[in-house]
């Protein structure tokens, strides 16, 4: 899971909603209903005192005696009240309760109105309600007794109400959250599949697997997108099926023109040593134009010979035929049988094994050897060499090597490194068809200039040859 | 031609006669020409049942056989000219193919040409194989000296071969190969060695065609071919005869 996928996100963005929602639903209500429940308590609290003051009205003559203030302390208590009735520096009732009266209480009580304060005790809370009684004179007038009373009563009913509902809204904010991360989860997976599935294929596609498509679900955004992606895909195989076609149509084309050459070469290639024979003895410009067209019947085969080849490798029909064979020793009859050892100087150490197609190696260098016989100067020289696994032949000539633009393009077919040079005796496919045949065991063929000027070609090739 | 030589002896003398089974009439025409100029007797047919009804009525020294025949093709030509006897047989192919050339060498032919072939290249061939069967017999018979190879006797003089005193019927090549292989018994001898002495391959060979050779050479002289006595491989070398 990645730290900011869209799954981490998704989760966050989940929880945050649930959790202000249920802060604001739950918490809202806690708030709402706790208000609510010492609001009835304040309330009903203060309704009691009141009306037990106002059934004691009207009080004896003032000021009071001991024996009123208490009477007074009497009614006012019961079972779940408590009171103190203060007169100047006197007090009757829970003295007790003295404590929890707060200056400010007192004063607002003095001020003629019925307060109420929630204090603690010893732990428990409590809800203090005062108020002051007057005193009716004659002629209906009414007065400042003097006189405060106080009831306290014990909120703990009240406050384990209030502990319920906030452990009620916990709870629900608790059950909410899991259910909104499973229900994250579940969406992140719902999206996740079909993004991961989008990605698969389109790595697949650009793998080169261009059947790659991805099944579409439904008709969201996503379905949407999978649609999409199959239709590009199923054009760009359309269209490079097209492409692969055209190109295989093409490379069909060379290979049948190549094969269907050969018959009619292979007549002329046969009359061609009869008039061999015949063409010194014949006069002037005839014996030359037989001589020419030997000499081109040749090149022309030579030509439909390298097409063909190149056709095979294009076509993937080119296979190995490894040997375990002598490098040096294989070299070495590329030379002899061309008559080379003599133009060849060299470094070829025997006893360099390697498990090659002797056939195509003896291509390889013989196309090597005489592009640098033909295109550079004496003495070619060869070094062979191995390290580890992987066997080194190096070619270089002492020529004037070869041109910075003409050095990425010598392995291409028919390049022409000058294009006003006469042909040169080569088909133009030799160089190509080495480096092909160094391809096919997985090896490389390379062209740069020799430090000392000059052409130098490299090939490398794996001990063992190994099939493309 | 000297006609006072039995046809289809093997022994050669004069122009060596040549049937040529190929379709294609410019071709035909052009290597008879030219083989034809080089000496040789060229009896030239255009399809396969041509040829093996000439192979009756004027038996050649050897034959050189397309293979794109129409109607019997040059496979199956190949076959029924290797069942009737030894004579050698020159495959020539217009493609390249792998398979082509396996297939033929299989089916029984001693060397194969790719067209377009010169002339002398094919002629060449043509008389390294010719080579190996028209070595004369001695004029005055020499004691017979017979090589003891396990249960094979080889009688160099004599070109014979023998199995448990049993006769071999062995084709030129085969025969030239096991001659070759038995001179030096127990030394590896490497396939493009035994092209350039069997075949007198003048190039970088084909030593496919050594392994065929050799793969008929065994059907003949070992007793279970798939696990070879007389002619062992040396696997990345090439072949070797015994150790029995």
């Amino acid at each position: 899971m990645k730290l900011w996928g869209l799954r981490t996100r998704l989760l966050l963005a989940f929880s945050l909603l649930v959790v202000i929602t249920a802060a604001t639903v739950a918490g809202g209500g806690y708030v709402q209903s706790r208000t609510l429940i010492l609001q009835q308590a304040q309330d009903a609290t203060a309704r009691v005192l009141v009306d037990k003051a106002t059934a004691l009205f009207p009080l004896g003559p003032l000021p009071p005696g001991d024996g009123t203030l208490s009477r007074i302390s009497g009614e006012l208590s019961d079972r779940q009240l408590s009171s103190l009735v203060l007169f100047e520096d006197r007090a009757s009732g829970n003295q007790q309760l003295r404590a929890l009266i707060s200056p400010e209480l007192r004063e607002r009580v003095r001020a003629g109105n019925v307060a109420w304060q929630r204090v603690e005790s010893d732990g428990t809370p409590m809800l203090v309600v005062g108020t002051r009684f007057t005193v009716l004179l004659p002629g209906g007038q009414q007065r400042d007794s003097g006189i405060e009373a106080y009831i306290a009563r014990s909120m703990a009913p009240e406050a384990t109400s209030i502990d319920e509902l906030a452990t009620r809204a916990w709870l629900i904010g608790g059950v909410a959250l899991v259910f909104a991360v499973g229900l994250a989860l579940l969406a992140a997976r719902g999206v996740l599949r079909p993004v991961r599935e989008l990605g698969d294929a389109a790595r697949r596609l650009g793998e080169g697997d261009l059947r790659a498509r991805i099944a579409v679900r439904g008709s969201d955004e996503l379905a949407g997108v999978a649609r999409t992606f199959n239709e590009t895909a199923e054009s760009l195989e359309r269209h490079v099926g097209e492409l692969e076609r055209m190109e295989a149509d093409a490379r069909r084309f060379v290979a049948d023109v190549s094969h269907e050459l050969r018959t009619p070469l292979a007549a002329m290639t046969a009359v061609a040593d009869v008039l061999e024979q015949e063409a010194s003895r014949l006069p002037g410009d005839a014996g030359r134009a037989a001589k020419m067209s030997i000499e081109e019947t040749h090149n022309l085969t030579r030509l439909v010979n390298d097409l063909i080849e190149v056709s095979r490798f294009d076509a993937g029909a080119a296979a190995l035929a490894p040997e375990e064979v002598d490098v040096a020793e294989v070299i070495a009859a590329s030379l002899r049988i061309r008559g080379w050892t003599g133009e060849v100087e060299g470094d070829l150490p025997s006893g360099i094994f390697a498990e090659w197609d002797p056939r195509r190696v003896d291509v390889i260098v013989a196309n090597l050897v005489g592009n640098a016989l033909r295109h550079g100067e004496k003495p070619v020289s060869l070094r062979l060499s191995e390290v580890g696994e992987r066997i080194t032949l190096e070619v270089s000539d002492r020529g004037p090597g070869l041109a910075p633009e003409v050095l990425p393009h010598v392995f291409d077919r028919f390049y022409k490194a000058d294009s006003a040079r006469a042909r040169s005796g080569g088909s133009g496919l030799g160089l190509a068809i080495a480096w092909e045949n160094a391809r096919l065991h997985g090896g490389t063929l390379s062209a740069a200039n020799g430090t000392d000027g000059g052409a130098v070609f490299t090939l490398r090739l794996p001990r063992r040859g190994v099939t493309a | 031609m000297d006609e006072r030589i039995p046809s289809g002896a093997a022994i050669v003398v004069g122009m060596p006669r040549v049937l040529l089974i190929e379709d294609d009439q410019a071709v035909r025409d052009g290597l008879s020409m030219a083989l034809g100029g080089r000496g040789h007797a060229v009896d030239a047919v255009a399809t396969g049942e041509e040829g093996l009804a000439r192979l009756a009525s004027r038996p050649p020294d050897i034959v050189v056989l397309d293979l794109m025949l129409p109607g019997l093709d040059g496979f199956e030509v190949c076959r029924r000219i290797r069942a009737a006897g030894d004579l050698p047989i020159i495959m020539l192919t217009a493609r390249n193919e792998d398979i082509d050339v396996v297939a033929g060498l299989a089916a029984g032919a001693d060397d194969y040409v790719v067209k377009p072939a010169r002339a002398q290249v094919l002629e060449a061939r043509i008389r390294a194989v010719l080579r190996r069967t028209g070595q004369p017999a001695p004029a005055v018979p020499v004691p017979t000296e017979i090589e003891r190879h396990g249960d094979l006797g080889i009688d160099r003089a004599g070109l014979t071969v023998t199995k448990a005193d049993k006769p071999l019927a062995l084709a030129p090549t085969e025969l030239r190969l096991l001659l070759e292989l038995t001179q030096v018994p127990g030394r590896v001898l490497s396939r493009q060695y035994l092209l350039e002495s069997v075949w007198e391959h003048g190039y970088f060979g084909d030593s496919r065609v050594v392994d065929a050779c050799v793969q008929r050479l065994r059907a003949k002289i070992e007793d279970d071919s798939s696990a070879p006595v007389y002619v062992q491989t040396v696997r990345g070398f090439g072949y070797r005869f015994g150790p029995l």
